[in-house]
């Protein structure tokens, strides 16, 4: 592996922003007094988790008293959910999509094993440019939906959905409304004020330049909710467990970061993705962007090459000490690609050969150029060895028998 | 991140024998651009039948990739008949090893060597032939028959992960459930029945017994003053008479069980028992 690092994989985690490394050392050695304590030392770090607890309301428009502390952004889409059956029992409904992330997708999929009761959970499915169909959503609602949930913004295409417009449509049936936006806190303008109608709302601390193992779950005022770990008075009884304090001043930190970088973000980033998968989709042929060209986050980018698969080119580039990721069956270990990718109906000529591109503030054009430098002849050396670049491989075994609907 | 030995990653970044023959011997095509792998092999003979040349394309990951450059540097200068025996085993014994979701990569190389070879005979595959159970990625009952019995798989995961089968909607998760249970029992029986001892017929059994008496066991008690004589077989239960000194001695039972039971279970059958008759 090439000594360099290119990293353009922030959907998947971001660095520690430096500054935000240096606001959370004290709380590792001298600040170790725990929140709750009855003494100034400890009361210290109270403070310091007030403050934090403001910043990242001040970056969505919420108030300080809507934010949960979690442990993760699964957390609390989890707690958000569990919440919402627990608040409408007798309602057995959830809307949601098939590009949710896992950790909504494979909860709503295994809801009756946990909760003991039958559920019906409708996913919606996306068009061709991985967007919704509104009147459908419309009509999926019922008296018996206990909630909608879906993410502002998609993991893997970059693709933003509606969620205003959407959580204003639950709002006026008298259903709750959660969103998962760890992609989209941070990178896109979000105003909770004026999006009143969002009832909860996921952040991921790793997703934006904050450490792993720390999430937020926004309640709006007057929400019903009920805790998912259930211990101490933490978090006025919301949320039990100690807090990770020195993860919580981080994320205080990042997200003033990021609310001052957020036009950085939409300009400069937003640029750099441009040149990259323009570049990309100019001097390689058979390629494809995967997702809605305007409405999307400004980092993301899905590219698709026909022919090639995605976990040899992701293997290529980590020679050159370019990360990125692959929508392909290959990468994760399963024998499909990427569900998001199939539910959007992108051919299996290219669903296997995806490649993700997403950017930071940390992203410089030189390494925009070195990727476009290398990529090209990654493709060509791969196509070079696959049957189906100006073969002719018809598929003996199996594959004339294929009948995958994925 | 997967953990690919050094040699797949050798032979992903550096690929053997990468090409289609023109005049090819044989030409194998497997996988499809749905099921995520595929490759198309060819080969062809020198003037003894030895392969003097392989070539691949492959489409897929870099397992896939090594898999098939690995199978065309294992079968050049190989007859035909010594090629077919090459497993997927052997496949990834030679990488040094796959991880195990990756294990179809190699089961896909063996495949499209018997595709080749089939196609050089001119004769069906014969792994096609068999009942389609996983339609999502075609694979055929005697695919995962084989894999289950050369790689001992007990798991529809397994299965999954060294053929493919079940990846997919996974409505055939029964069926391979099924047919895990019955190569498994098939194996188990077969490996009952190379145990077991051959049956004796009773005049068998009788006759080995009287020879056994009189070669060996008489001798010996004859030079204690004593003697033994066969009463009846019943089944397992030889029964005798104690002759000579025998009647009156004090170990005369330990001598029936200790001896005599010893020596007929080891010649005849282990599982006679010895008992003595008055008469």
């Amino acid at each position: 592996m090439s000594d360099k690092v290119v990293y353009m994989d922030n959907n998947a985690t971001t660095r520690v922003a430096p500054e935000v490394l240096e606001v959370m050392l004290p709380y590792f050695s001298d600040l170790y007094g725990n929140p709750s304590s009855m003494h100034t030392f400890g009361g210290q770090v109270e403070i310091a988790i007030s403050e934090a607890r403001e910043k990242i309301a001040n970056l969505i428009g919420a108030s300080s008293d809507e934010i949960i502390f979690t442990s993760c952004g699964t957390e609390s889409d989890s707690t958000a959910i569990f919440s919402a059956l627990q608040a409408y029992p007798e309602k057995r409904h959830i809307v949601t999509t098939r590009v949710e992330h896992p950790a909504v997708k494979n909860l709503c999929e295994n809801i009756d094993k946990i909760t003991g009761h039958k559920h019906k959970v409708t996913s919606l499915p996306v068009d061709r440019e991985g967007m919704l169909d509104l009147q459908r959503y419309e009509e999926s609602l019922t008296d018996d939906t206990a909630i909608v949930s879906v993410m502002w913004a998609n993991n893997e295409t970059g693709v933003v959905f509606p969620v205003a417009e959407m959580a204003a449509i639950a709002k006026s049936r008298g259903i709750l409304f959660h969103t998962d936006a760890v992609q989209a806190v941070g990178k896109i303008p979000i105003d909770l004020n004026v999006t009143s109608s969002v009832d909860f709302l996921s952040i991921s601390g790793h997703k934006l330049h904050a450490s792993k193992g720390i999430g937020v779950l926004y309640v709006r005022r007057g929400t019903p909710y009920a805790p998912f770990l259930i211990g101490g008075h933490q978090e006025h009884g919301r949320r039990g467990g100690t807090e990770n304090v020195a993860s919580i001043v981080g994320l205080g930190k990042a997200c003033e970061l990021a609310g001052e970088r957020m036009e950085e973000e939409n300009t400069r980033v937003k640029a750099l993705r441009d040149k990259l998968e323009k570049g990309l989709l100019d001097s390689i042929s058979h390629s494809m962007l995967n997702g809605h060209k305007t409405e999307r986050i400004p980092n993301t980018t899905s590219v698709s090459f026909e022919s090639v698969e995605g976990e040899a080119i992701l293997l290529h580039l980590d020679r050159f000490g370019i990360c990125a990721s692959s929508g392909s069956a290959c990468t994760s270990g399963s024998l499909e690609p990427s569900h998001v990718l199939r539910a959007m109906g992108v051919p299996f000529t290219a669903a296997h050969g995806s490649i993700r591109f997403s950017l930071s503030v940390y992203n410089v054009e030189e390494e925009v150029d070195y990727i476009l430098e290398k990529l090209p002849s990654i493709i060509q050396n791969l196509r070079d060895l696959s049957p189906f670049w100006k073969g002719n491989h018809s598929g003996a075994v199996g594959s004339s028998q294929c009948k995958c609907s994925c | 991140m997967w953990n690919y030995t050094d040699k797949v990653k050798d032979h992903f970044l550096n690929p053997r024998n990468v090409g289609d023959i023109e005049d090819a011997s044989g030409k194998g095509e497997v996988g499809s651009l749905a099921c995520g792998d595929a490759l198309t092999l060819t080969f062809k003979l020198d003037a003894e039948g030895r392969i003097e040349d392989a070539k691949f394309k492959t489409f897929g990951c870099a397992s896939a990739i090594a898999s098939s450059s690995a199978l065309t540097e294992m079968i050049k200068g190989l007859t035909v008949e010594e090629a077919e025996k090459i497993t997927n085993e052997d496949i990834a014994e030679y990488l040094g090893g796959l991880p195990k979701e990756k294990m179809h990569c190699s089961v896909m190389g063996r495949e499209a060597l018997e595709a080749a070879v089939a196609n050089y005979k001119g004769v069906p595959i014969p792994m096609a032939q068999g009942e389609l159970v996983c339609e999502c990625f075609g694979v055929t009952d005697l695919e995962i028959r084989r894999a289950v019995l050369e790689s001992n798989l007990k798991t529809v995961e397994e299965v999954t992960n060294f053929t493919k089968a079940g990846g997919g909607c996974g409505n055939c998760h029964e069926r391979i459930e099924e047919l895990i249970m019955e190569v498994r029992k098939e194996a188990r029986d077969e490996a009952k029945s190379e145990e077991a001892p051959k049956r004796l017929t009773n005049i068998q059994k009788i006759k080995m017994i009287e020879d056994a008496l009189e070669r060996e066991i008489r001798p010996a008690l004859r030079k204690d003053g004593g003697d033994i004589e066969l009463i009846d077989v019943d089944g397992d239960f030889v029964m005798v008479s104690l002759r000579g000194a025998c009647v009156s001695c004090a170990a005369s039972q330990t001598t029936l069980k200790e001896y005599v039971e010893k020596k007929l279970r080891e010649q005849v059958l282990d599982s006679l028992i010895v008992e003595e008759v008055k008469t």
